[in-house]
């Protein structure tokens, strides 16, 4: 049932009983699916995706690479896990080609963000070096364009005349 | 001073302007406007169709095409009609590509009709049929799908308005405004009528890509001894979503095509060079699009006619193409009424039901190829309008 994946990462408003509809079932069936996704972790929550820009927000984001040394033991994990502690993190990869972890950062300022980078990710024990991006533009995050302008539409009615 | 009115062929003059435009220019002077106006896909040309177009020029093939089209695109076809459609056409001599299937509308009229020819037009439907059919000298004479009959046609409905000049029925299906489709035994019955009278078929399958259900369309040149009676209109628009690509084609009877290619070449020459190369493409490699497009299609199709019929405005079910036809009347309002304060009120604009043909009257047009959040909020405005009639 991938398609009620979809529907509601597009949309996680819809209704049970809207997306029964839609996927001709019924509103019970969505109900028991959506309940097992949740148990299993494949639906791990709900978000509202926000331009802060417009939200009037103090708010900076970074992307930051960082270079580690993994633990015999527990490889990458160990450091991830450190690092998804802080608060200020909001998503920790594991990369593939030149650097080891990719790190988006939220913090109200450019100043926060590089403290943060220099007091708290720079010192961890396993970190060899790091480099910060700050993101200066979001045009779509999220699979959606953030500025309804470039989503306009310029379909026009064919049978007016 | 010219007298300009007089100068001009009175038989254009006499077209009646549709009637409609009022409304798109409300819509377009109304901010917030939501529409489910608009007749054409939303998705944009799937890229690696939009990627042949673009090599085509990057290799700098930028001349007329053959007039009746590459071959390889006609050969192309003739694959995709045997695959689809189970159709049997012969690329060099039975398959035209043209300037959209409007164009190959046109096209069928021209060579057909002698002055005074009537043609059977099934309404509602699109809007091109009735003036075309005049332009070309032939009279057009209109037949009322019900939707008691799910819009369909049937043959005691043809029977009544044969007379010795018919010569030509058009068969509209899948049906743009109504989503009706006509079933192998509804296609088989019309055979029956059309080889008694000795009739031609116009079968505009346009939007043969988007039924849903277990049924598959079928295409009325499959129905026996009916392939060598048709001229089957079909094109790239509403499948690949490519309607700025400006592609279409007719296949039929290889002496009509012939004719047809005539006119063709000295009208038009040759339909668009870069447009050609990104629909063989989109024919190699593109049923796996019309199968995503579809079954997108599909989940709107269903949330639409369950939030008209939850509203208590009954909808036959649409089993094609992208539009819903929702019944009015038991508003009390007139289609066009409806439209208007459905605009003004809620701003919402759908198209009133008579735009395809008297008998839409009671009726209007919902165009579900929009975003489901689009579609979800346009529903919710529509129940207020509703609730709001009803206090």
């Amino acid at each position: 049932m991938n398609t009620l994946l979809e529907l509601l990462q597009d949309n996680a408003r819809l209704s049970c009983e809207q997306l029964a509809v839609m996927l001709g079932t019924t509103q019970e069936e969505v109900q028991k699916q959506i309940d097992e996704y949740e148990k299993k972790g494949v639906i791990r929550g709900y978000h509202t995706l926000i331009n802060w820009e417009k939200a009037d927000a103090n708010r900076a984001s970074a992307l930051i690479e960082l270079r580690v040394t993994p633990k015999r033991n527990s490889g990458f994990d160990e450091i991830a896990d450190k690092i998804m502690q802080f608060e200020e993190v909001e998503s920790v990869y594991l990369m593939s080609g030149g650097f080891d972890l990719a790190v988006r950062v939220n913090a109200p300022t450019m100043q926060d963000i590089a403290l943060f980078v220099a007091r708290r990710l720079a010192t961890l024990e396993s970190v060899l070096s790091t480099a910060t991006h700050f993101i200066l533009t979001r045009y779509k995050d999220g699979g959606v364009v953030l500025d309804p302008e470039d989503e306009r539409d310029e379909r026009r009615n064919m049978i007016c005349d | 001073m010219i007298e300009y009115s007089q100068m001009m062929n009175p038989a254009v003059l006499e077209i009646p302007p549709s009637g409609i435009r009022r409304f798109f220019d409300i819509a377009n002077e109304m901010e917030d406007v939501i529409s489910l106006s608009i007749g054409e896909p939303d998705f944009v040309t799937p890229w690696h169709v939009r990627q042949e177009g673009i090599r085509s020029l990057e290799d700098g093939k930028t001349w007329y095409s053959p007039n009746r089209g590459f071959s390889e695109l006609r050969v192309e076809i003739s694959k995709c009609l045997q695959r689809h459609c189970s159709l049997t056409y012969d690329p060099d001599q039975q398959v035209l590509v043209t300037v959209g299937g409007s164009e190959a509308i046109d096209l069928c009229f021209r060579t057909l009709l002698a002055p005074g020819d009537e043609v059977l037009v099934p309404q509602p439907s699109f809007v091109c049929y009735v003036p075309l059919t005049r332009m070309a000298g032939g009279v057009p004479v209109v037949i009322e799908t019900k939707a008691e009959n799910k819009f369909r046609l049937t043959p005691e409905e043809i029977e009544e308005k044969i007379t010795p000049r018919t010569k030509l029925l058009v068969l509209p299906f899948p049906n743009n405004p109504t989503g009706a489709v006509m079933r192998r035994e509804d296609l088989e019955a019309v055979a029956k009528v059309v080889k008694k009278h000795n009739l031609l078929v116009l079968s505009d399958e346009i939007y043969s890509a988007l039924t849903y259900g277990d049924q598959l369309h079928v295409s009325f040149a499959s129905i026996e001894d009916m392939a060598e009676r048709t001229i089957v209109v079909n094109g790239f628009s509403k499948a690949f979503a490519m309607t700025g690509w400006r592609l279409g084609y007719a296949v039929g009877p290889k002496e009509i095509i012939a004719q047809m290619t005539k006119l063709h070449q000295y009208g038009i020459m040759s339909a668009p060079t870069t447009a050609q190369y990104a629909a063989i493409e989109a024919m190699r490699n593109g049923d796996s699009d019309i199968q995503y497009m579809r079954s997108q299609y599909d989940m709107r199709r269903r949330l639409i006619v369950d939030g008209f019929n939850k509203m208590g405005l009954t909808c036959f079910e649409p089993e094609g193409a992208f539009y819903v036809f929702p019944c009015i009347r038991s508003t009390g309002l007139s289609s066009e009424d409806f439209c208007e304060q459905l605009i003004y009120n809620e701003h919402v604009a759908v198209v009133p039901g008579p735009a395809f043909g008297a008998c839409g009257e009671g009726f209007v047009r919902v165009s579900y190829s929009y975003s489901i959040r689009h579609i979800t909020e346009a529903l919710h405005r529509i129940e207020h309008f509703l609730e709001e009639l009803r206090a």
